[in-house]
């Protein structure tokens, strides 16, 4: 086969037996990969009603055919499973070389199942798969684990590894990769070390193959011209990372500010891009065959390390009132050692700041810990280590805003929807952001559909962000060619600068596969038309694809956007409409037979 | 008139980061980049007071204009 391996390893944790499966061709070519084959293999696999912390889980390691071949960004893999933050699927794409290294090992996919009853690790040298014992490395940070693992296999070795915030079962740990990248999102952390399994060690020698090779020659040169012209790719990107949305998105009036009771943050320029460059930025650190590398590598006293994104910052910056970039640096990092989720993990301490301030988390519960003061800088970093180590209070956080915030009473106190916490923008002023973010299929999330790009960049041409008109056509078609990308292989950031027909021509020259740019967009409407009905088997019903109550029913009351709300009882009715379900959300007979999923 | 213009990213080089300009009659958006050596092709995102604005605008006494070259995504 060409540009997959055709293999996929199945890894039984309960018996621990590993077998090799040929990968279904069909569905990899109705499924493209990455997230949308894997969403199938789980659908095949398990009740969508499980328990996602049950052994009857299982968890997808899975690649795209384009991961480690010669593409522009392509070393991307993703993790697919229920989610237990949401009780969605979830699916948490990440960069850096680990998915590469899988590839070259030989395989697809690695799935997990049942659970250990030690905690192991899984190590795979090519042929060669074997489970091993994790007792020593269970506990240690992700640097520590990580450094021990390659000092063992060497290193060439990669590392994909849980903190004790898996271990220990925090519904927002991560999955981290390379040390700094990380699978964030939706708690596919705890599901890994719901099974006792720390760590994924990868080792391989052998080169993808590539069906035409010379169509793939003019294709990436094609891609690479349009990638190094394009401002966002060619130029903002590089030269800033993800950190110089801040002043944008503030300049809106959209930068949420203390758990989005504002929307304009005073001391924005102390946390922006601008100023991470000027002070904090050693270098930039770009995953595998990456020509944009927006990644950053910061130093600040003793702490250096990879990051911190835009989200990230605006997490424990703006949303906690924090302006002091040097301890947000901090507390990423030590977000990145425990394994949690950078967002979540940041939204969360906003979520308990706000119930603090409310007088709901009183003084005695946290006697000892750090104040729960908007803008206190080191909170941000001790409330990080106690939610990673998932002890005394920081353990009630370490479930997420939702949980806690509803242990007080008041879940609509968590920025949430489906229970994992909204990332950097306010979409009261950001109409086709508010209905992406409601109907995301793995809940609170930017990058299941990038409104941002033409509402706020101009890209691929500027909509006028308080419209309703369009959003709704916009959205889905946002949402259905980020799953086709995400089921590639190629980073989302490649899609400011590349089109349906650029992919399209890329998989086709890597697989030998005939697909057009609408057949690309296609597969993807189909990926998330799947996702949606795993959500619905799972128990998650359309009453869930809303808002938290403050960014339906409180307009900001400050700045560019003030007096807005967003108005997604308009919305939601005409995104269904554009999606061809009927009127309470649900995917038609009809939808899911057109798209060969019937 | 008075206008208030914030630069962002690249555009800040050589230039600062936030302009008081004062100017006697009439200005668009577009006479003041000039005037500042910022290439049209260089404004990718243009708000006045926060909202969108084109380079043929006129702003009013006491408006903030922000100007961000091409940048990135999140
Ligand atoms: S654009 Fe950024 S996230 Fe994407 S592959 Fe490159 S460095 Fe990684």
């Amino acid at each position: 086969m060409n540009g997959y391996n055709g293999t996929v390893l199945r890894v039984n944790l309960t018996d621990g037996k590993i077998t090799r499966e040929a990968l279904n061709q069909d569905e990899a070519r109705k499924f493209i990969g990455g997230r949308g084959l894997a969403t199938k293999m789980l659908m095949d696999e398990i009740d969508p009603k499980i328990d996602a912390l049950s052994p009857e889980n299982k968890l997808i390691f899975v690649t795209g055919p384009l991961t480690g071949t010669p593409t522009p960004t392509g070393g991307r893999y993703m993790v697919v499973t229920k989610a237990p933050l949401t009780g969605t699927v979830a699916s948490s794409n990440s960069g850096g070389y680990w998915g590469a290294e899988l590839k070259f090992a030989g395989y697809d996919a690695v799935i997990f199942e049942g659970k250990s009853e030690k905690p192991v690790y899984l190590n795979i040298v090519d042929d060669q798969v074997e489970l091993k014992d994790a007792q020593p490395l269970w506990g240690k940070l992700v640097s520590e684990a990580t450094a021990q693992l390659e000092e063992e296999h060497g290193k060439k070795a990669k590392v994909a590894v849980i903190g004790p915030a898996g271990e220990r079962l925090s519904k927002i740990a991560a999955i981290m990769n390379d040390r700094g990248r990380a699978a964030g999102r939706s708690g596919v952390g705890a599901v890994m070390g719901s099974k006792n399994l720390k760590a994924i060690v990868v080792k391989g020698s052998n080169k993808v193959s590539i069906a035409d090779e010379a169509k793939l020659k003019e294709v990436f040169a094609r891609c690479m011209t349009k990638i190094k012209e394009n401002g966002v790719t060619g130029q903002g990107l590089p030269a800033y990372g993800t950190a110089v949305l801040v002043n944008i998105i503030n300049e809106n009036g959209v930068f949420p500010t203390n758990n989005f009771q504002e929307s304009v943050f005073g001391e924005a320029e102390e946390i922006s891009g601008e100023t991470l460059a000027e002070k904090y930025l050693k270098k930039k650190d770009p995953c595998y065959r990456c020509p944009i590398g927006c990644g950053r590598y910061c130093e600040v006293d003793d702490i250096k390390g990879q990051g911190p994104e835009y989200e990230t910052i605006w997490a424990y910056g703006s949303d906690c009132g924090v302006s002091n970039l040097g301890d947000i640096i901090k507390a990423n990092y030590w977000c990145n050692e425990y394994g949690l989720d950078t967002i979540s993990a940041g939204a969360t301490i906003a979520a308990a700041m706000e119930l603090y301030q409310k007088g709901l988390i009183k003084e005695e519960e946290i006697t000892g810990a750090p104040s729960l003061e908007w803008g206190n800088s080191q909170a941000i970093i001790d409330w990080t280590k106690m939610m990673g180590a998932v002890e005394g209070y920081g353990a009630k956080m370490a479930e997420g805003s939702y949980r806690l915030c509803e242990s007080y009473g008041v879940p609509e106190l968590s920025m949430s929807v489906k229970k994992q916490e909204l990332p950097a923008y306010d979409p009261r002023g950001i109409q086709g952001q508010g209905i992406q973010y409601a109907t995301s299929n793995r809940g609170g999330c930017h990058v299941r559909g990038y409104m941002i790009s033409p509402e706020i960049l101009g890209l691929p041409e500027k909509l006028d962000r308080f419209t309703l008109d369009g959003k709704a056509e916009w959205s889905k078609i946002f949402q259905d060619f980020t799953a086709a990308i995400d089921s590639s292989g190629l980073c989302l950031f490649t899609s400011f600068a590349m089109g349906a027909d650029d992919y399209a021509d890329m998989v086709n020259a890597v697989c030998g596969s005939d697909y057009t740019g609408t057949d690309f967009i296609e597969a993807g409407e189909r990926i998330w038309n799947l996702e949606k009905v795993f959500n619905l088997e799972a128990g998650i019903d359309p009453s869930q694809d809303t808002l938290p109550k403050r960014l339906l029913e409180d307009p900001i009351e400050e700045g560019p956007s003030k007096g807005w709300v967003t108005k997604l009882s308009e919305l939601l009715p005409q995104y269904y409409s554009v999606r061809g379900w009927d009127e309470q959300g649900i995917p038609t007979d009809e939808k899911l037979k057109g798209l060969g999923l019937k | 008139m008075k206008y208030t213009v914030k630069l962002f990213a690249t555009l800040r080089e050589n230039r600062g980061k936030i302009l008081e300009m004062e100017k006697s009659g009439k200005t668009s958006i577009r006479e003041i980049t000039e005037e500042l050596g910022i290439k049209a092709d260089d404004v990718a995102i243009l708000l006045l007071n926060g909202r969108d604005a084109k380079l043929d605008d006129y702003p009013s006494d006491g408006d903030t204009i922000s100007i961000f070259p091409p940048v990135g995504g999140g």
